[in-house]
């Protein structure tokens, strides 16, 4: 790893280099690629939860003036490898899901292929469907590993024994619903498949990754990378959802092929998104804890169940959090997994954390109430030496810092801890706190190239921007690696055409980047020195960090919740919601706040209003659009604030920044679910905060 | 059945054909290459798409084109025409905004709101609605609550129309 780079444009306060694009609306997304007459491609999809197609009438639709083609399982081109099968589309007549790609129509017009996809009759064999998630199935499987490669299951200690034993336990069971990540950008895809030179694909498309969607691509089509090549300037949002190429990808790539020369659109709808873009698994968490009096614990466990889809299996990391977050010498995590026939899950903002540090921190507001503790000090007082998972010290930890300051900001002092005895009006108010925390990661490889001509600096990487700020924080990374102005400095991403670059997921992004651009310009200066010629030019890549041997590696937070709940009604308002985090160097305080407080608000959402229902006797999310799948509004969002502590970590990167991405996300819903426990004395253990459960009518 | 349509969009005349059934979102994004509103749900529930229509903020994907001839449409590149609309400084100073799609949608419909605010119209949460509305936080949060925001900027984007109410941001 390069040394730590001096800070004089990494810290500055800039405003965003696509902002003024972005206000008018001219920053160009996949779907409004400018392209010479393109076909509209729309989906068809299965009406059945498990079978086979039967039989495909497309007559009525291909005769429909506009239409060009229809696509089926029949006629479509067979992929060059079709092991991952969610990306296996019009391969086979099975159908796994409910909302799977059984045909898609390719037309003149948005209006007509629309028409046409309706008109395209499907008959099905129908095998009947199980869907039904259940911490009593008898059918839970052990998966090999968890996402990304976590050990499913660690022990330490004797749980059992220590909870017999303990003078204080709390043991219950928490759940968290299915989200769907929702950008709002829809996925989408402009192709073209040109033929000349042994062919070559071109997909303008919505993605986190450029070169990871180009690798799948050429994979499941049998070409060499150099045969595609992947665009994204711009993200419409992905929160994980475009972590990973859907089967929209490689349909639309399937139905460029199938008219060479002519681009061809495909945007998925709203609805077609709940069934083909991921989504996060709902999740059952037992949790166990056991205490002396004064607080300190001497077991913790989690024991997860969730679910993935029967053709290809995504196991959520929920349990891995309570693994390093509080010191106990009896630990347990475990997780067990449903097969269903469900679309398949995948990455959503912090996967593991989101989830996993829902029920371990309303546990511990349970087992404050308990000891009759304030919560805050129940957190610090369980505050490990080491990571109690690897045994190594912590490159910096600040979880206490973040407990304290958000306490003082948050005026948590003069809290009174009985629950249910503050009525203004007539709602009734209460507070709450959680901890946030997110693993530190940069990515194995990725690499940036500098080049200098006619006085500026150029970078060019395959990176992404999904609204994180990188194209604006990677400039301040690479001023200071070269040692000039950010004004001199441009960074181009999103691009196959520009050196490779990892996937933006698990904050890795400005850690793995900014660590190859600050390499590319050390390469520079070593081969250029201080005043280059006139196309100079050299490339660097990220190096393995030593410094992960030795040292454990996370950013920590605490959020603390203000909730006032309606006494008649069971409306519930969160007027306050502060989140003091610990995240290295921030980089850009303008884009870093925004991220923050955009994972608050993600989290705030998850709290009060997501879940995505599955109708069992149909398979499918019935809430799939965004007038019943309800996010977070403006008017959901009061005092909301996100601040950090000066925290130096040299360890981490040649930034010293940790990723924020994803933090913001973790512990929201359990410190807003804390907080209504204090306002009414309803202690709810299932989410979504719903007026239902709040007022206590239903579990 | 195809129909033949006279727009002014972002003070340009633009003479387009659309099928009778081509939302105005369509129409301008398919048709007419104006990409400045966006698609997010095409089910009116979302807010990306809006635009001002004869000046007020309507949801394009709800609009059909054929029954808009000789409309006037103004997207928020159109705001710009003249350099950044004071909502528009107000967005970027604020940082009201991550990854940009709902954006135009917002500032559209900022604008709009604050015109309606201008004319005294309530909303939801005003108290007294014969009185002129008082453009504070819960004011503009429920006025701009029709516009979805994953990245979640909602925060940024209230301390940013209020700065644009201030500056005369309905123009």
């Amino acid at each position: 790893m390069a040394p730590p780079v001096q800070p004089r444009e990494m810290g500055r306060d800039l405003a965003r280099r696509d902002g003024p694009d972005k206000v008018r609306g001219l920053a160009t997304y996949a779907d409004e690629t400018p392209v010479v007459a393109p076909l509209y491609c729309a989906i068809v999809q299965a009406t059945i939860g498990r079978g086979a197609v039967t039989g495909i009438d497309a007559d009525v639709a291909a005769a429909l003036d506009g239409v060009v083609a229809v696509l089926t399982p029949d006629g479509a081109e067979r992929l060059a490898d079709t092991e991952d099968a969610e990306l296996a589309v019009l391969q086979s007549a099975d159908v796994a899901f409910r909302g799977q790609v059984v045909a898609a129509v390719l037309a003149e017009t948005f209006e007509v292929a629309r028409e046409a996809a309706d008109l395209v009759a499907v008959t099905y064999r129908d095998d009947g469907h199980d869907v039904r998630l259940s911490p009593d199935r008898d059918d839970l499987y052990t998966p090999e590993s968890v996402n990304p490669g976590y050990p499913t299951d660690t022990h330490e200690g004797d749980v059992a024994a220590a909870m017999a034993t303990a003078p204080v336990t709390v043991e219950r069971t928490y759940t968290t619903a299915m989200y769907h990540n929702n950008p709002m950008e829809p996925h989408a895809t402009t192709a073209r498949w040109d033929t000349s030179g042994g062919g070559h694909l071109t997909l303008w498309d919505s993605t986190q990754g450029v070169h990871p969607t180009r690798k799948t691509v050429a994979t499941v089509f049998g070409l060499d990378p150099h045969q595609v090549r992947v665009v994204c300037p711009y993200v419409g949002g992905g929160f994980g959802s475009k972590g990973t190429p859907h089967v929209n990808v490689v349909l639309a790539a399937l139905a460029a092929r199938a008219v060479p020369g002519r681009p061809v659109r495909l945007a998925l709808t709203r609805q077609q998104m709940f069934a083909l873009a991921g989504y996060r698994t709902p999740t059952v968490q037992r949790m166990q804890l056991a205490a002396e009096r004064d607080g300190r614990l001497t077991a913790i466990a989690i024991d997860v169940v969730e679910q993935t889809s029967r053709i290809k299996e995504f196991a959520e990391q929920t349990g891995v959090p309570t693994r390093t977050m509080y010191a106990a010498p009896n630990r347990r995590t475990t997780h067990r997994l449903a097969a269903l026939d469900v679309p398949v899950p995948s990455w959503m903002r912090a996967p593991g954390e989101c989830p996993g540090m829902f029920g371990p921190e309303v546990a511990l507001d349970e087992l404050a109430e308990r000891l009759g503790m304030d919560p805050v000090e129940l957190r610090i007082r369980n505050e490990p030496e080491v990571d109690t998972e690897t045994g190594k010290p912590f490159s910096s930890r600040n979880l206490v810092a973040c407990l304290r300051e958000g306490a003082r900001r948050f005026g948590w002092a003069d809290r009174d801890p009985r629950p249910g005895i503050r009525r203004h009006g007539d709602w009734l108010v209460g507070t709450g706190v959680a901890s946030s925390v997110y693993p530190t990661m940069a990515m194995a490889s990725s690499t940036a190239r500098v080049r200098f001509a006619g006085g500026r600096y150029t970078v060019t990487i395959g990176a992404a921007d999904l609204g994180t700020g990188s194209s604006t924080v990677l400039p301040q990374i690479a001023a200071d690696a070269l040692g000039v102005a950010v004004g001199d400095v441009d960074v181009l991403i999103g691009d196959t055409a520009h050196p490779e670059a990892s996937v933006a997921g698990g904050s890795s992004g400005t850690a793995t980047w900014g660590s190859a651009i600050v390499e590319a310009a050390g390469a520079f200066r070593d081969k250029f020195g201080a005043q280059p010629p006139d196309d100079a030019e050299a490339e660097g890549s990220i190096q393995p960090n030593e410094a992960t041997e030795r040292y454990a590696m996370s950013a920590f937070g605490a959020q603390f919740a203000e909730v006032a709940v309606h006494a008649d009604t069971g409306e519930v308002r969160v007027p306050r919601l502060y989140g003091v985090f610990a995240a290295g160097r921030i980089l850009n305080p303008r884009t870093a706040r925004s991220q923050l407080v955009g994972g608050m608000t993600m989290g705030l959402s998850m709290a009060l209003h997501e879940q995505s229902l599955v109708d069992p006797r149909f398979g499918h999310v019935v809430n799939h659009d965004l007038a019943e799948y309800h996010i977070a509004s403006c008017a959901d969002v009061a005092d909301l604030q996100a601040h950090w502590i000066d925290e130096r970590d040299p360890h981490v990167n040649p930034m010293g920044a940790k990723g924020i991405g994803e933090i913001g996300i973790v512990g929201t819903a359990a410190a807003v679910v804390n907080a209504a426990w204090h306002a009414t004395g309803v202690r709810v253990r299932d989410l979504p905060l719903t007026l239902d459960r709040v007022l206590g009518l239903t579990g | 059945m195809d129909a033949e349509i006279e727009l002014t969009v972002d003070g340009r005349r633009r003479r387009v054909s659309v099928d009778t059934r081509t939302t105005l979102l369509d129409a301008l994004r398919q048709r007419l290459a104006v990409a400045s509103p966006k698609k997010g749900c095409d089910h009116g529930q979302c807010g990306a798409c809006t635009v001002l229509l004869d000046g007020r903020r309507v949801l394009s994907c709800l609009t059909l084109a054929v029954a808009q001839d000789g409309a006037e449409v103004t997207t928020a590149d159109g705001l710009a025409a003249e350099g950044p609309h004071p909502v528009q400084r107000a967005f970027l100073d604020h940082d009201a905004f991550q990854c940009g799609f709902c954006t135009p949608g917002q500032v559209c419909s900022a604008v709009g709101a604050l015109d309606e605010a201008a004319r005294g119209w309530p909303s939801a949460v005003t108290t007294d609605v014969a009185a002129e509305p008082e453009l504070d936080r819960a004011e503009i949060a429920e006025r701009m609550s029709g516009n979805l925001c994953r990245c979640g900027a909602y925060a940024r984007i209230v301390d940013a129309v209020q700065a644009a109410g201030r500056d005369g941001g309905a123009r």
